[in-house]
């Protein structure tokens, strides 16, 4: 489904340039869900603004659902096959746009018809229902933005979906309603998943695989198994597992 | 109003796109109604549209009509507000002023705000040689004094109030496409651009109906902000000449004819003086309160 | 032994269009020189708990308390002059960002020595010592360096570090910190608890330490207070976190996807409108 071939990414030009991605490989077969952890600054989430043009600074060979991609254009297609859900729920919804306008202006972009009958599938599909749909963004909590935010993803019925930190700005008990949903929608639909998070435990919940990301490079991959074991060979990523398992006191 | 429409109104969970829009006018309406202030300059501004919308009918007596024997006579039950050189009376050529004014101000507000949206956002949002280009334009315009170049414009146009009103409205669109542009370079790195352009959105769509209603809203403030300036700029054009000829009752003209008197009969320039002073605060006023309701960057959550 | 801090019915309230909202309802707890964890999700009140003790509850928001007393002398709205005193030397915060709390254009140094001669009234050169001896106690390698540098040019964790050293330099008996890992990644941000573990234990201080993290209070803390709207819905030891008895919190520990324990489905927290109201469960 999406193969990434020594991929560079860098920002600025020498010799100020920033090599935010270096030579990274993975591949993603069809239906896995795949995750990139890593630090702040480690480019994880650099990698999926270049696949989807956003950035338009790489090298490398990039292949969408057998479509070769390069630099900033992407087709009609690609838009189609290839949809993204922000970090930030509070910064991915236009301030002035309601509910109704994002998915229908969406759904029009994509070429998709019967509109109102989409948007109203859509909104039962994320769990938000038809009370939603009028409303702007400050009428809503964080988690029914992250849910409208993967309705528009979903609007186009893409084949792929690039996760960034979905849950990263959500409260905890949120972050499990919107990981389920992202599971259930994943199980119906047969989407594939990439899931950028620092949050190891997120990653093992929701990810099959995973590559393990510093500065720029990839470290290590390895499976969700091998991360709940802690059994990765490199020493960075034994560290950054046990970091994450959480803090000993000394008193 | 009764209790059920406003219910309707601040509904969390609207049911139809006319609801949802009703409802975030009237949420705005609040927030501008909390600034009494701003209440008054709302007053004062359409008790001046008002007064400009029937003129004919409040004033008094006829502004043109001239009465040597009556000139410069003080403030009296005759003459509200007295009379001028000519003996007309002051109240009905403030009245019928009023008409001048507004049409100034309304013009200007019109053109130098849209040449200024366009010219920032297309600048901010295309970036490499198109901003360059643009915003060079921008910084000449903004490097003469706009009093200045606003004679310049129309002493080669020809003085009349129309010229006058064009020469405003080229001379003030600067800072606007500055303000713009500025907007524009914060709004096009969103996430919401950036998930809009994965949709396939290309730039025109994005730049019209992604970033100019964002903008709009901060020009809006920044135009009833500027207006006592614009007021005072056409003034000023008024007082030098350039702009209403006589008779036609211009404020700023009328300061300019009582200048001779202003000593002896100081109510010949004292009271067009203060109905200027007293509009552009109302302008003010009602800038800061529109500040509150649109300026997304506000206090309010 | 009298607790450091002493607060009881502590109430924050804001108006707005539809009424009063009432932030904090209803909050009491003793700190003694211990490690107080206060968690909740987003909303819960509990940040706004610390900004209440501190005096940074801006009106029109209001503060209103049975008793809030700092060492047996009453802290509530104090006017603004001796709550300037009070913080910083006897009562310090560190907040979530760094970025938002250091000041930009002035060199991290002459921040520390500020605070530090603000409050002690200390000459030039004791600020300076010990500007450098708190560096060097947060454990920057390099103090002299550091000292000399603007906030732009040091890192996330870096700056929570300077942020530590100069909350702590006029010895102050209470630290309240707000998130302070939050934005940090989670190499760091073990680095920085250990600082703030030592730094604490040593000076027996008294520490809140407000978090969303149960996970993390749990292991930091020595005890735990669990808020939901704007009350305590429960009081325990943080070892005892797991075997907590309250629906909400137990259903918050449920919610999180855990590296040991693979799940099929997250548990999600069913929320009940009775716990607004319910009193805090009794600590055995």
């Amino acid at each position: 489904m999406l193969t990434v071939e020594n991929l560079d990414v860098w920002f600025g030009h020498a010799p100020e340039r920033v090599d935010a991605v270096k030579s990274a490989s993975f591949t993603v077969p069809q239906g896995e869900s795949f995750g990139l952890v890593g630090e702040s600054g480690s480019g994880k989430s650099t990698i999926l603004r270049a696949i989807t043009g956003l950035i338009d600074t790489w090298s490398g060979r990039v292949i969408v659902a057998g479509e070769a991609i390069a630099g900033r254009h992407r087709s009609r297609a690609f838009h189609k096959t290839v949809q993204m859900v922000f970090q930030d729920p509070y910064a991915s919804l236009h301030p002035r746009h309601s509910v109704d306008r994002v998915l229908s202006e969406t759904l029009y972009l994509q070429g998709m018809d019967r509109i109102d009958q989409r948007i109203a599938r859509l909104l039962d599909q994320v769990g938000l229902g038809q009370g939603f749909r009028f409303r702007y963004p400050h009428q809503l909590s964080g988690g029914q933005r992250q849910r409208v935010a993967i309705a528009r993803a979903l609007a186009a019925e893409p084949k792929l979906l690039l996760l960034d930190e979905p849950t990263s700005a959500l409260d905890v008990s949120v972050q499990a309603e919107i990981l389920n949903l992202l599971g259930d929608i994943r199980a119906e639909r047969g989407l594939t998943y990439v899931m950028v998070s620092h949050d190891l435990a997120v990653v093992a919940h929701m990810c099959d695989r995973l590559a393990v990301m510093r500065e720029g490079r990839i470290v290590e991959q390895m499976d969700a198994a091998r991360l709940r074991a802690g059994a990765a060979e490199g020493d960075y990523a034994r560290a950054l597992i046990a970091a994450s398992t959480g803090y000993a006191r000394e008193t | 109003m009764t209790q059920t429409t406003r219910a309707w109104l601040l509904s969390d969970a609207p049911q139809t796109r006319r609801q949802a829009r009703l409802g975030a006018l009237y949420q705005g309406w609040l927030t501008f109604r909390a600034n009494r202030l701003a209440m008054v300059g709302l007053a004062i501004l359409v008790l001046l549209v008002l007064v400009a919308a029937f003129a004919p009918w409040i004033a008094p007596q006829n502004p043109y009509a001239q009465n040597l024997a009556e000139r410069l006579r003080p403030p009296s039950a005759q003459h509200w507000l007295g009379t001028d050189a000519l003996g007309r009376d002051i109240l009905s050529r403030l009245i019928f002023g009023s008409r001048v004014t507004l049409f100034i101000v309304g013009t200007v507000a019109l053109i130098a705000p849209v040449i200024g949206l366009f010219v920032g956002t297309v600048a901010g949002f295309a970036a490499g040689w198109v901003d360059q280009v643009l915003m060079r334009i921008t910084d000449i315009f903004l490097a003469f004094p706009k009093l200045i170049l606003a004679l310049a414009f129309v002493a080669a146009l020809g003085p009349s109030i129309g010229n006058a009103v064009l020469a405003l409205a080229l001379t003030s669109w600067p800072p606007y496409a500055r303000l713009a542009r500025a907007e524009t370079l914060t709004i096009r790195n969103a996430d919401y651009i950036a998930a809009a352009r994965l949709q396939g959105a290309g730039p025109l769509r994005l730049l019209i109906g992604h970033v100019w209603p964002l903008c709009v809203s901060s020009l809006i403030v920044r135009v009833a902000l500027d207006m006592a300036g614009i007021i005072l700029s056409a003034a000023g054009l008024g007082f030098l000449g350039l702009g209403a000829q006589p008779p036609m009752p211009e404020w700023g003209a009328m300061i300019s004819d009582g200048r001779s008197y202003i000593l002896d009969f100081w109510w010949v320039a004292a009271m067009p003086g203060m109905a200027i002073f007293v509009v552009s605060l109302a302008f003010n006023l009602l800038g800061d309160g529109l500040r509150d309701v649109l300026d997304p960057k506000g206090a309010r959550e | 032994m009298s607790p450091l801090l002493s607060v009881r019915n502590l109430r924050v309230s804001f108006p707005t269009r539809s009424g009063m909202f009432e932030a904090v309802r209803g909050v009491s707890f003793d700190l003694g020189r211990e490690r107080l964890g206060v968690v909740g999700e987003s909303g819960s009140g509990k940040s706004m708990t610390g900004r209440a003790i501190l005096g940074l509850v801006r009106p029109p928001g209001r503060v209103e308390a049975e008793r809030m007393e700092l060492g047996g002398e009453s802290i509530l709205n104090l006017p603004e002059a001796r709550m300037r005193r009070l913080r910083g030397s006897r009562i310090s915060m560190v907040m979530q960002d760094p970025k938002f709390s250091l000041n930009p254009v002035m060199t991290v140094g002459r921040q520390i020595m500020e605070g530090y001669r603000l409050h002690t009234g200390k000459s030039r050169a004791a600020a300076r010592d010990k500007a450098l001896e708190m560096l060097a106690a947060v454990q920057i390698r390099d103090p002299e360096r550091v000292f000399h540098a603007y906030p732009h040019e040091v890192s996330g964790g870096m700056g929570q570090r300077i942020m530590i050293a100069m909350m702590l330099a006029p010895d102050p008996e209470i630290l309240i910190a707000d998130e302070p890992t939050s934005a940090l990644d989670v190499s760091v941000r073990n680095e920085v608890l250990r600082i703030m573990d030592r730094l604490v234990g040593a000076r027996g201080m008294g520490l809140i330490f407000i978090s969303h993290d149960l996970n993390l209070v749990a292991q930091f803390c020595d005890r735990v207070l669990i808020m939901y709207a704007g009350r305590v819905v429960e009081e325990l030891p943080a070892r005892d976190l797991h075997a907590a008895k309250h629906p909400y919190t137990q259903g918050l520990l449920n919610s999180l996807p855990r590296l040991d324990r693979p799940v099929e489905r997250l548990a999600v927290l069913q929320r009940q409108e009775g716990w607004r109201d319910a009193l805090p469960a009794e600590t055995p």
